[in-house]
C-alpha cells in the first residue's frame, strides 16, 4: 500500500480550514494556523513530487488511488496525476501561502470574518487539488462544482462595493456551464463501458462513439471549460469578478481556477473526443484569436487596474487555447507551460496592484502617476511582473509564448503571424499601465510607505519564479512533455512535417 | 355471490397501527382535560409512528405481495415509500409539537373554528386555549398516505387520496399568524383539491369503462389487448394524471401551492411539502408503471411537457418572490418537475431514482421550514427576505444550517440534492430523454440563483432589525440536525440508500 499522497494533499487544507473555522472568536492564531497549513501542504506536495517518476511509471497516471465510491452510479474515488496535473497542483500549492501572506491584513478581525476568509481560502485549496487530481470524470465534476462555493463566498462576502452582482454573475455563468457539462458527463458514462467503475478516465479513453454523439458530448464539456477559461464571448464574468475580489482571491481565481478550463480541454475534450476536437478546431482557434485580441484591446482601454489585469488574462488564455488546439507537440507543451507561467505572472500583477490600491485607496489608473519616486520597490515589482506578462526574454512567459507561436507556425504560418501581433499588443497594455502608475512628476502630498517586510515576502518568491522559469524551464518541461505526448497520441495528430498547410487539412486528412 | 376476502393483516399492520393511533387521538381530544391533551397527544402520536415503523421493518419484508383481493400491493416500492413516509412524518411531527418553551406563541391558532377577529377567537386567546387536534389529524393523513402508495386499485387509490387530503385541508387553516390568510389558503386548497379529486374520479370511471375493472393488473391487461378503445383510455389516463399532478403541485396544476404553503402553519407546510410529495409520486409511479405502462406513448409526452413547465415556471417565478416561504413553495414546484423527469424514464432506474430524490427532498424540506418557523420578528414569523438580512451575525449556526440546505436544494455536489438530481437526470438521459435533462440542468442553474441570493442576504446584509431566532426545544433541534445530517450523508455516502432504492425497484403486478 503506497502512501496516499494526493488524498493527504486534499484533506490537509480541509482540516486546516475546519480548525481555523472553530478557533475562538478573539484568537490570534487564525492567520498563523492558516499559513502553517498551507506551507505544510506545500511541503507534502514537494514530497509527492519526489515520488513522481518523470516519464516513467506504469501507464498515464501516477500516485493513483482508486476506491469504489458510489458503485450504483459507476463512481470511484480515483485520484492520480500526470505531468500536467502535477504541475498545476504545485502551482496552486506555491501560490496559496503567498496569497495568505498577501491577505494578512486585508480582512479586519471583526467578529469571525477573518476566520471565514482564511478558512474559505484553505477550503478552496482543497478543491483545487481535487479538481486537478481527479481521474474519475464524476469526481472531477464534483470538485469542479464544489469549487464554486468557496469562491462565491470569497467574492460575495469579502469583495468590493458591487460584490453581490459580481458573485452572482460568476456563479450563474459557472453553474450554467457546469450543469451543461453534467449532461455530457452522464452521456459519457452511458456511452462507455458503464458498470461500477464506468467513470474512470482510463476506462473511458478511446470510446467508440458515433460521430454525432461525440460532437454533442464534446460541446457539453467545451462550453463549461470555455466559460471557466474564460474565452470570448463567455468571458464577461471575469473582469467583474476579478475587479470586485480581494487581490489574493483574484490570484487564485484567475491564476489557478481559470486553468481548470484549459486543463479540462486537454484532459477531457481532447482525450475523450479526439474526432470532435479536430472537427471543432477551426472554430476554437477563431475564438482563441478573438479572445487574444479582444482581451488585449480591452486591457488597453481599461482605467481600472484590476480590470486591466483581468483582461490581460483573457488575452493570455487566448494564447493558451491556441497552443492547445494547434495540435503540435511544441505548441501544446508551450500551452501547458504557459498555464504555469501565467499563474505566477497574474499573481505578481494582482498582488502588486493590491499594494498600490491599499496605499492610494483607489483602483483608478488616473489617480496614480509618478509613484516611481515614492515607492520604488513596489513600482519595480510592478514593472517586473509587467515585463513577465509581455514575455520579455529571460522571464518566464517568454519561453512558453515562444513555444506556442513556434508550434502554431509549424501548423499554419498565417496563424502564427496573427498570434505574434498579440505579443505586440501585450507590450502596449503593460507599458501603458506602468506609465500611468509610475512615471511622471512626483505626486504632491502623497506620503505612503514603500514595500513592507511582509510584502517583500509576498513578492520575492514570485519574482524568483519568474527568473527560474525564465532561465531554467527544462525541469518543468520534462515533467510536462510526456503528458503532452500522451494527449496528442490520443487525439491522433502527428506533428506536421515543415510547411504543411493548415490544421484543418491535417484534421480531415485522417 | 359474496366471498369474504382473504386479508394479510400482518402486512397491513403498520397501517392499522397508524389509523388506530389517529382514532385514539380523536378520543383523547374529546375526553381528556385541556391541559393534559398536549402531554398525552404528542407522545402518543410519535409512539404510534415509531411503532408503525418498527412493525413495517419487522413484518414488511416477509409479507410482500398482493392482498385484500389484489387491491393492496406490498412490494419493494410500497415498503420503502411507507418507511420514508413514516420517518419523515416523525421528523415533521416533532416540529409540529414545538411549543418554544411556552414563552413565544406557537404555530397553531387557539381556535381554528372561529372567524378571524371575532369575539370567540379573542376569548380563546385570552384563556390561552391550546390546540392539539393537529396530532390525530396528522396521523390520519399519514395513514392515508401509506395506503396511497400501496393501493393497487383505482377505487382504493381514490379513497386513500381523500383520507390523506381531508386532514390536510384542516391543518392548513390552523395557522395562528395571519388567520385570514390561513383560512383562505385552507379554502383554496380544499376547493382546488376537490376539483382534482373529481378529475381523478372521472378518469377512474373512464378507465373502468375501458377495462371493465379497477384493478391495476386488469387495466394493464386491457391496455395490451383492447385495441381501438383509445377514446376511453387516453382521456382516462390524462384525467387520472391530472389528479395526481395536482397533489405534487406540478405546473399547470400548481396554482394553489404558493398560497397554501404561505398560509399554512409553517410546521404543517414542511410536513405537507415533504410527505405529500412522497405519497403522490409513489402513487403516480404505481399507476403509470403497473397499470398504464402499455399506454406510455400517451402519457410520456404529456408528462414531459408538464415536467418542463414545472421546472421552468417554478424556477423563474421563484426569482421574483420576496417571501421565504413562497420561495420554498416555488422551488418545490421546480423540484416536482425534476422528480417527474425520473418518473418519465419508465424503467427500474426511473423508480429507484424517483424514490431516492423523494428521500433527499423530504429531508431537506422539513428542516428548512422548521428553520423558517424559528426566525421571528416581534413575536411572529419573519418571512420577508429583508428580515433575514444579516442573520448570520446573530445566529451563525442556524444560518449555516439553512445555507447548507439551500445548497442542497440548488444541487451543489456533496449534498443529497446533487445526488438526487444526478439520479433522475441520468435515468432520463439513459432512456433517451436527454433534452429533458438539459432543461432540468438549466432550470437548476436558475433556482441556484435564488438560493444563493438568500444565502448572501443572510451573510452580508447589515440590516439586522428586530429579527431574532428563538431557541427551540430539543424536538425541533433534533429535526433540523437530523435533516442536515441526512442531507450530508446522502451527498457524501449515498451508496446504501441507492442500494435500498434499487433493491426496491420492482412492482408486483
Amino acid at each position: 500500500m503506497n502512501f496516499p499522497w494526493l488524498t493527504t494533499l486534499l484533506v490537509l487544507p480541509l482540516v486546516g480550514a475546519l480548525v481555523v473555522a472553530v478557533l475562538p472568536k478573539a484568537s490570534t492564531l487564525v492567520r498563523p494556523v492558516a499559513l502553517g497549513t498551507s506551507l505544510l501542504t506545500l511541503g507534502v506536495g514537494i514530497a509527492a513530487l519526489t515520488q513522481y517518476q518523470i516519464g516513467g511509471g506504469s501507464g498515464q497516471f501516477q500516485l493513483t488511488e482508486v476506491h469504489s465510491w458510489i458503485p450504483q452510479f459507476g463512481v470511484s474515488y480515483a485520484l492520480g496525476v500526470d505531468g500536467i496535473s502535477l504541475t498545476m497542483i504545485l502551482l496552486a500549492l506555491v501560490l496559496v501561502p503567498i496569497c495568505l501572506v498577501a491577505a494578512w491584513d486585508d480582512v479586519p478581525a471583526v467578529g469571525r470574518r477573518q476566520h471565514l476568509y482564511f478558512a474559505l481560502m484553505l477550503a478552496l485549496t482543497s478543491t483545487i487539488v481535487g479538481v486537478f487530481a481527479a481521474i474519475d470524470v464524476f469526481l472531477f465534476y464534483i470538485f469542479f462544482e464544489v469549487m464554486l462555493v468557496p469562491v462565491y463566498f470569497l467574492i460575495g462576502i469579502f469583495g468590493g462595493s458591487r460584490r453581490a452582482r459580481a458573485a452572482t454573475t460568476f456563479l450563474l455563468y459557472s453553474l450554467a456551464g457546469g450543469l451543461i457539462m453534467l449532461v455530457a458527463v452522464i452521456g459519457v458514462y452511458l456511452a462507455g463501458p458503464r458498470g461500477a467503475d464506468g467513470f474512470l478516465l482510463t476506462n473511458l479513453a478511446g470510446l467508440d462513439l458515433s460521430v454525432e454523439a461525440g460532437r454533442w458530448l464534446f460541446l457539453g464539456f467545451f462550453i463549461a471549460f470555455a466559460i471557466k477559461a474564460p474565452m470570448w464571448p463567455v468571458h464577461t464574468w471575469l473582469p467583474l469578478a476579478a475587479e470586485q475580489s480581494r487581490p489574493a482571491t483574484s490570484v487564485l481565481l484567475v491564476g489557478v481556477l481559470d486553468k481548470v478550463g484549459t486543463y479540462g480541454m486537454i484532459r477531457f475534450c481532447l482525450s475523450l473526443f479526439p474526432e470532435a476536437s479536430q472537427w471543432a478546431t477551426p472554430v476554437v482557434i477563431t475564438l482563441a484569436l478573438i479572445s487574444l485580441f479582444w482581451g488585449a484591446f480591452m486591457a488597453i482601454g481599461s482605467t481600472d487596474i484590476l480590470r486591466l489585469i483581468s483582461y490581460t488574462s483573457i488575452s493570455h488564455f487566448g494564447f493558451i487555447v491556441l497552443g492547445i488546439f494547434a495540435f503540435t507537440t511544441v505548441s501544446h507543451t508551450g500551452a501547458t507551460l504557459y498555464m504555469v507561467n501565467h499563474g505566477f505572472t497574474t499573481a505578481g500583477l494582482f498582488l502588486v496592484a493590491g499594494m498600490l490600491i491599499v496605499r492610494r485607496g483607489s483602483r483608478d489608473l488616473r489617480d496614480f502617476g509618478g509613484w516611481q519616486r515614492v515607492t520604488p520597490l513596489i513600482t519595480g515589482a510592478l514593472l517586473i511582473s509587467g515585463l513577465s506578462a509581455l514575455s520579455l526574454p529571460g522571464l518566464n512567459s517568454f519561453v512558453s509564448e515562444f513555444l506556442v507561436i513556434v508550434g502554431t507556425f509549424q501548423r499554419n504560418a498565417w496563424l502564427g503571424l496573427i498570434a505574434t501581433l498579440g505579443v505586440i499588443l501585450a507590450a502596449v497594455y503593460v507599458l501603458v499601465m506602468y506609465r500611468k502608475v509610475a512615471t511622471g512628476p512626483r505626486p504632491e502630498g502623497l506620503d505612503v510607505p514603500d514595500m513592507t517586510g511582509r510584502e517583500k515576502w509576498v513578492v520575492a518568491p514570485i519574482i524568483a519564479a519568474f527568473l527560474i522559469l525564465g532561465f531554467f524551464p527544462k525541469p518543468v518541461l520534462e515533467v510536462l512533455e510526456p503528458a503532452v505526448q500522451h494527449t496528442l497520441q490520443s487525439v491522433g495528430v502527428n506533428d506536421p512535417v515543415p510547411a504543411v498547410d493548415t490544421a484543418n487539412a491535417e484534421g480531415s486528412g485522417r | 355471490m359474496f366471498v369474504a376476502p382473504d386479508i394479510n393483516y400482518l402486512a397491513l399492520m403498520p397501517l392499522i397501527i397508524v389509523f388506530v393511533g389517529g382514532l385514539l387521538g380523536c378520543l383523547i381530544e374529546g375526553f381528556v382535560r385541556t391541559e393534559l391533551r398536549y402531554p398525552v397527544q404528542l407522545p402518543l402520536a410519535v409512539a404510534t409512528l415509531v411503532l408503525a415503523l418498527v412493525a413495517l421493518v419487522l413484518l414488511g419484508q416477509d409479507n410482500q405481495g398482493l392482498t385484500a383481493v389484489e387491491t393492496v400491493a406490498f412490494d419493494g416500492p410500497a415498503l420503502v415509500l411507507q418507511g420514508l413516509i413514516l420517518v419523515l412524518s416523525i421528523v415533521g411531527l416533532l416540529v409540529m409539537g414545538e411549543r418554544l418553551g411556552g414563552g413565544q406563541p406557537d404555530a397553531f391558532t387557539q381556535s381554528g373554528a372561529s372567524v378571524p377577529g371575532s369575539e370567540e377567537e379573542a376569548l380563546a386567546v385570552r384563556v390561552g386555549a391550546t390546540t392539539t387536534e393537529v396530532f390525530p389529524l396528522t396521523l390520519l393523513s399519514v395513514g392515508g398516505m401509506m395506503l396511497f402508495v400501496a393501493a393497487n386499485d383505482l377505487l382504493l387509490l381514490f379513497i386513500a387520496l381523500e383520507i390523506l387530503s381531508l386532514p390536510l385541508y384542516v391543518l392548513v387553516g390552523l395557522a395562528r399568524r395571519r388567520r385570514l390568510l390561513s383560512q383562505e389558503a385552507s379554502l383554496k386548497y380544499f376547493l382546488l383539491g376537490s376539483f382534482a379529486s373529481a378529475f381523478f374520479l372521472f378518469g377512474a370511471v373512464l378507465l373502468y369503462g375501458f377495462a371493465g375493472s379497477m384493478r391495476f393488473a386488469d387495466i394493464a391487461a386491457a391496455v395490451g389487448t383492447n385495441v381501438g378503445m383509445d377514446a376511453l383510455l387516453v382521456p382516462g389516463v390524462l384525467l387520472i394524471t391530472v389528479g395526481l399532478l395536482f397533489k405534487v403541485g406540478a405546473v399547470p396544476f400548481h396554482a394553489w401551492t404558493p398560497d397554501v404553503y404561505q398560509g399554512a402553519p409553517t410546521p404543517v407546510t414542511g410536513f405537507m411539502a415533504a410527505v405529500t410529495k412522497v405519497a403522490a409520486f409513489g402513487a403516480m409511479l404505481r399507476v403509470l408503471y403497473v397499470a398504464l405502462e402499455g399506454a406510455a406513448l400517451d402519457w410520456q409526452p404529456a408528462l414531459a411537457v408538464v415536467a418542463t413547465l414545472s421546472m421552468v415556471v417554478g424556477a423563474l417565478l421563484a426569482i421574483v418572490q420576496t417571501d421565504v416561504k413562497r420561495i420554498l413553495a416555488y422551488s418545490s414546484i421546480a423540484h416536482a418537475g425534476f422528480i417527474l423527469t425520473g418518473v418519465i424514464a419508465l424503467s427500474e432506474v426511473g423508480i429507484s431514482s424517483t424514490i431516492f430524490y423523494l428521500a433527499t427532498y423530504g429531508f431537506m424540506t422539513i428542516p428548512a421550514f422548521a428553520i423558517v418557523f424559528l426566525v421571528r420578528s416581534a413575536g411572529s414569523e419573519a418571512t420577508h427576505v429583508d428580515q433575514w438580512s444579516g442573520l448570520a451575525k446573530r445566529s451563525p449556526w442556524l444560518a449555516a444550517a439553512f445555507s447548507f440546505l439551500l445548497m442542497a436544494m440548488a444541487g451543489i455536489p456533496l449534498t443529497s440534492g446533487f445526488t438526487g438530481k444526478f439520479a433522475v437526470f441520468s435515468a432520463a438521459v439513459s432512456q433517451g430523454w436527454a433534452w429533458l435533462a438539459v432543461v432540468g440542468v438549466l432550470a437548476s442553474a436558475v433556482t441556484a440563483y435564488i438560493y444563493f441570493k438568500l444565502i448572501v442576504v443572510m451573510y452580508t446584509g447589515d440590516r439586522v432589525g428586530s429579527t431574532t431566532v428563538v431557541s427551540p426545544s430539543w424536538m425541533t433541534s433534533f429535526a433540523i440536525l437530523f435533516g442536515v445530517a441526512v442531507t450530508l450523508a446522502l451527498g457524501v455516502m449515498p451508496a446504501p440508500m441507492l442500494e435500498l432504492a434499487q433493491s426496491a425497484a420492482a412492482f408486483v403486478r
